[in-house]
């Protein structure tokens, strides 16, 4: 097996899992009641918390969730509705997850003025449009730290200087970046993490909340979470995002540098594969993204190809998704469709290793020959 | 997602080329889609006596091609005209439902065909009597097959 589909699951660190362990069995405490098993389960937490907020080096509060979904939807709908009266103007990229953009959309229903960001072709957004459109009434602007899908570092230090002109406060949602490249120095009031990016559990995340900044919370009950999310809160998995927060803040500089030489190496020779081109930016990119697309055939062919040579992959093409639209985020980059379902998208981590891109690269021109040998639109 | 023989179709197509001489040729769907299939085939006594395909699209699409021609290879005309996309899809054990409408467009692909193998003989009677208007209709306005509400394109 070689699996490079790290943006859409990663396994969990052991070292996380032996953290978590006895959080199930020995110290099974609800955090909120009032004796010794519960005050260990808080301090759990609150331990957990420390190590996060390290990891992003931020200063304020950190709200733990159910995932990057959930904080990315407590940062737009939790600060819009909390700040309405400041107003109603706000910004977001065009190439930020659906987890952002749908809020925004349901926001717009809500009576918000939403405008989305323009790209380049790179995927990186365009710094005039957020100067020009950005007014008094703007209360949030939303932009990636890095894309899950194209690899594009956003120029962030610019963002944060434009906004600085403005009363508007910035959410950055740092899913794809965290473990990946430095994230400490984020100068955001709002930022998005999850756990499994960083080789933490699946349905744990976290939305850090600058010192003075409100929002108001989208679930309602005990007041867990300062009252910004209740729920009796999920302890190993709070656990588990801790210690893996706390192993990344020590090893992500030298996983990174080696995965993006294994990254180098896929990217010069599928390159080399007639009628290939990288998406996203070919330096500001992330260290583990590689997205290609390959003219006259089709994603879902591709993935499905290497997954029988024991390749695991993903796509931006429409045929895998559900609703058989191509990528935005590809579609944003000014990409035609037909250029869009012919990409294939590997991300990396910390377990591949040379002999993974040894296996991809030998199979990777085969699949590609065989696929365009049956299209209609590859005459050679 | 995919059965076991949607995924052997797509592994192992079969009559995957194009027939230079073809009798008749005929094309579906659309690369803005991520689905287009051309189909070609050669007659002989009112029989299809060599079929092969050409697809741009998913594993269904493959798979969809390949036991399209199949089912068509060596059937008369007439015989052939009743495989719709419904059979197509039960021949392969079933297709996710989004699939059946984007990605199944073999069977059309192959109605095409047969009426353009009737149009270059110049047999417009034959392709009124098995009431194939509509289809030459849309081929010569050069209008591509609507691949349903999973796809708006």
């Amino acid at each position: 097996m070689a699996y490079f589909d790290y943006a859409s699951s990663s396994p969990v660190d052991r070292r996380v899992v032996e953290a978590m362990l006895p959080y199930m069995t020995d110290h099974f405490g609800n955090p909120s009641s009032v004796h010794s098993f519960g005050f260990k389960a808080r301090e759990a937490i609150e331990e957990a918390r420390e190590k996060v907020l390290q990891l992003i080096g931020g200063n304020g509060d950190l709200v733990f969730t159910s995932g990057a979904t959930e904080a990315n939807n407590l940062a737009l709908i939790g600060y819009a509705m909390r700040n309405s009266k400041k107003g109603r103007h706000i910004l977001i990229s065009s190439v930020e997850h659906m987890s952002v953009i749908n809020p925004a959309k349901y926001l717009q229903k809500q009576g918000f003025e939403v405008e989305f960001i323009p790209v380049n072709g790179f995927g990186e957004v365009k710094l005039d449009f957020i100067e020009e459109k950005l007014r008094e009434d703007t209360i949030l602007v939303s932009v990636q730290h890095a894309n899950s899908e194209i690899g594009t570092i956003q120029p962030l230090d610019a963002v944060s200087e434009i906004l600085e002109k403005s009363d508007a406060v910035l959410h950055v949602d740092a899913t794809a970046s965290v473990g990946k490249i430095d994230v400490s120095k984020l100068n955001a009031e709002l930022i998005t993490i999850s756990s499994n990016d960083i080789y933490g559990p699946k349905g744990v995340g976290a939305l850090f909340i600058a010192e003075n900044v409100r929002i108001q919370p989208l679930i309602l009950g005990g007041g867990q979470e300062k009252g910004l999310r209740s729920g009796t809160e999920n302890v190993p998995a709070i656990v588990g995002f801790g210690k893996a927060a706390e192993i990344t803040s020590k090893e992500w500089k030298d996983d990174s540098e080696r995965i993006k030489k294994l990254r180098d190496r896929i990217i010069e020779n599928a390159l080399k594969i007639e009628d290939s081109y990288l998406n996203g930016h070919p330096e500001r990119r992330l260290p583990n993204n590689v997205n290609i697309r390959f003219s006259y055939i089709e994603g879902e062919s591709i993935v499905l190809s290497l997954d029988m040579n024991g390749i695991q992959a993903s796509t931006g093409s429409a045929c895998s998704s559900k609703t058989l639209q191509p990528s935005h985020v590809l579609m944003a980059c000014g990409l035609k469709h037909e250029e869009a379902h012919g990409s294939l998208l590997l991300t990396l981590g910390k377990y591949n290793t040379d002999e993974d891109v040894d296996k991809l690269l030998e199979v990777l021109p085969g699949i590609i020959e065989r696929l365009r040998s049956m299209s209609p639109l590859y005459r050679r | 997602m995919y059965s076991d023989k949607v995924f052997e179709h797509f592994q192992n197509p079969r009559n995957v080329g194009k027939i230079e001489d073809a009798d008749g040729v005929g094309t579906v769907g659309n690369p803005v889609c991520g689905d287009l299939m051309t189909i070609y085939i050669k007659v002989k006594d009112g029989r299809i006596e060599d079929i092969k395909f050409q697809t741009f699209g998913c594993a269904a699409a493959i798979a969809t091609s390949s036991m399209a021609t199949e089912m068509a290879k060596g059937k008369t005309i007439e015989e052939a005209l009743q495989i719709t996309r419904d059979a197509v899809a039960e021949a392969l054990g079933g297709l996710p439902k989004q699939k059946m409408h984007c990605s199944n467009l073999a069977a059309d692909a192959l109605r095409r065909a047969i009426v353009d193998y009737f149009r270059k003989n110049g047999n417009f009677d034959k392709i009124k009597e098995l009431g194939l208007e509509r289809e030459l209709e849309k081929m010569e306005k050069g209008e591509m097959d609507d691949h349903g509400e999973y796809c708006e394109a």
